[in-house]
């Protein structure tokens, strides 16, 4: 399928005025196109520029130099209110802290503030806030304060105040970070759900690797440029380069590291998924038995 | 500690004050509260105090939420009798001893100002914040204050500024509760020592409260961007509200009670409250 977002040789500061040398921009030379309908998780450490990335991609940031093209739209200088609204309106985007997002004290009004602002007339505002509540499954809590939501049902309205607007795309900047386990399932099944269900495009900025493993494609971003790229598997099994971009690495790639290393094994490298990975190391002993 | 404060709390429900539009609600609690300051003797004093506990009973609020919000009052409260108990100058001397003169008068005044403050609570908070939510009462104020933008004022900003500061007073409650727990764990001592000193041991407390609402609000406006906020130009509401002639006939009814209190005030003997502190 076409590309939904692309970035051309994408050079960004938040100062370019002071910051003189390009080595010292946030985002360096980024080529990058996020295809239609894909599921891209995006990993890299503390200050490695994701969300600012992620900033540039629903123009809340816009270009230093280079360009962004959205949904057939490119914007390379100062673009007009109009098309940064439209951009915004089909990049959706959540946050980390769920405390920060929402904007008023009921979730309904939290959940209609998006299309409020996009202009969209009172009875379709109602039609879409009623089907994205019943999308994050949040429908019976319409009418309650936000204060008084758990962390991910919180991000679940969030999630709902983004779809109100009908964005073809959402970016999650680590909304999963803040959960405990339970909520940490219920936004990520809502995410998955968005993505196989709506065909929508998701853009997932993560630290926890294991939400990284069923993406369609990853993508490391180290010191402001694309480190890695490529399915799970084929980054998951760059031990080296990933400790270089100074993440960890997935538990059962080490233990296959190790287990080759050290007991000199014979296993197959890039394992990423887990049942997997114990199913052929099961196999391993059962035949080292015999 | 500090979550028991219930201030702008709403209560979701369907009565008839719940629907009722919040511009006119606004309004209606104005003349509620005109009402009360306008009560003088004991007879119109009865009446508001019946008609509070009426709209309590209309507004399905239990009575318990709106007797515990009163705790905050009772300090207020007993200053308020103290003062009107012991400084009154009534006539009908009770107690006299020393310089303490207790007179009839003096109770009855105190009595009644205690009865002008709960209803005045009792009121607004039925009538407004307990069922209203409070972007329903922002949109209220922002219809009322329209007329302003005439004179250049960005009534749409302003309201939005309430709303967002509604919003954030749980949120900021609980970092606080927060950051005096952090700081009790690293040995501060919030609850010795005299007033200076106490006043003193708060600013670990204020500094990262202030820097904490700094982040909140950056966050937020970057938040707000993402979802193409751009001030109320061009912008439309979920719940487009216009005033129906129930409302206006509720307001109706407030008036009828202010108009009750006027002529009980006239018409009815009894004592009447004289200009003391408090209310
Ligand atoms: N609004 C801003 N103004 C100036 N500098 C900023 C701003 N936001 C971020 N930065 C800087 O940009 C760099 C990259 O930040 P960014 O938030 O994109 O990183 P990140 O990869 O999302 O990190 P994290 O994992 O901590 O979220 C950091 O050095 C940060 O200090
Ligand atoms: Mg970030």
């Amino acid at each position: 399928m076409a590309d939904f977002i692309t970035l051309k040789d994408l050079w960004f500061s938040y100062d370019p005025e002071n910051v003189k040398d390009r080595e010292n921009y946030i985002l360096k030379g980024i080529s990058l196109g996020i295809e239609e309908g894909s599921f891209v998780c995006v990993l890299g450490h503390n200050g490695s520029g994701k969300s600012t990335l992620a900033k540039i991609m629903n123009l809340v940031c816009t270009p230093t130099s280079g360009s962004v093209t959205v949904d057939g739209r490119t914007i390379t200088e100062e673009p007009d209110e109009d098309t940064v609204f439209e951009i915004r309106g089909k990049v959706g985007m959540v946050f980390q802290n769920p405390d920060n997002q929402l904007v008023t004290t009921i979730v309904e009004d939290d959940v209609a503030f998006g299309p409020e602002n996009l202009g969209v007339p009172s009875e379709e505002i109602r039609k879409r806030v009623d089907a994205a509540l019943a999308t994050v499954g949040m429908t019976e809590y319409a009418k309650h304060s936000t204060s008084m939501l758990s962390g991910g049902q919180k991000q679940r309205v969030a999630i709902a105040g983004v779809l109100a607007m009908q964005p073809r795309c959402i970016i999650f900047d680590e909304s999963t970070a803040m959960l405990d386990p339970q909520g940490r399932r219920a936004v990520m099944d809502t995410i998955e759900k968005l993505h196989s269900e709506k065909g929508m495009t998701i853009i997932h900025i993560t630290h926890n690797m294991d939400e990284a493993v069923n993406a369609d494609r990853v993508i490391v971003v180290n010191d402001g440029r694309i480190f890695l790229d490529g399915t799970p598997s084929e980054v998951f099994s760059q031990e080296k380069k990933l400790r270089e971009a100074g993440l960890g690495v997935l538990q059962v790639t080490e233990l296959f590291g190790m287990l080759t290393r050290e007991l000199g094994m014979k296993l197959p490298g890039g394992i990423t998924d887990n049942r997997k990975g114990a199913e052929i190391l099961s196999s391993a002993l059962k035949n080292g038995k015999n | 500690m500090l979550r028991d404060i219930t201030l702008g709390q709403y209560f979701p429900g369907d009565s008839v004050i719940h629907r009722m539009d919040p511009a006119v609600k606004i309004l209606a609690s104005v003349v509620y509260m005109v009402a009360v300051f306008l009560c003088r003797n004991i007879w119109s004093f009865a009446f508001i105090l019946a008609a509070s506990v009426f709209s309590t009973a209309v507004s399905k609020i239990p009575f318990r939420a709106v007797l515990k919000s009163m705790k905050p009052l009772v300090i207020i409260l007993l200053i308020t009798t103290f003062i009107n108990v012991f400084f009154y100058e009534g006539e009908t001397v009770l107690v006299s001893w020393h310089f303490i003169h207790i007179t009839l008068e003096g109770i009855l005044n105190a009595l009644l100002i205690a009865v002008r403050i709960i209803c005045l609570l009792i009121g607004t908070s039925v009538i407004l914040t307990y069922t209203t939510s409070p972007i329903d009462i922002t949109d209220g104020i922002e219809r009322l204050l329209k007329p302003l933008a005439m004179l250049g004022v960005d009534v749409h900003i302003f309201a939005m500024m309430m709303a967002i500061a509604l919003r954030f007073i749980p949120t900021l409650i609980e970092e606080t509760d927060r950051i005096i727990s952090a700081q009790k764990a690293r040995g501060a001592d919030f609850d010795s020592g005299n007033l200076v000193s106490r006043a003193k041991a708060l600013i670990p407390v204020l500094i990262p409260l202030f820097a904490a609402a700094l982040r909140h609000a950056l966050d937020l406006a970057t938040a707000m961007e993402c979802r193409c906020y751009h001030g109320g130009e061009g912008r439309t509401k979920m719940n487009e509200r216009k005033p129906k002639a129930g409302d206006f006939v509720l307001l109706g009814a407030f008036v009828i009670i202010g108009a009750c209190v006027i002529i009980i005030n006239k018409y009815a003997p009894g004592f009447n409250t004289g200009s003391v502190t408090g209310a």
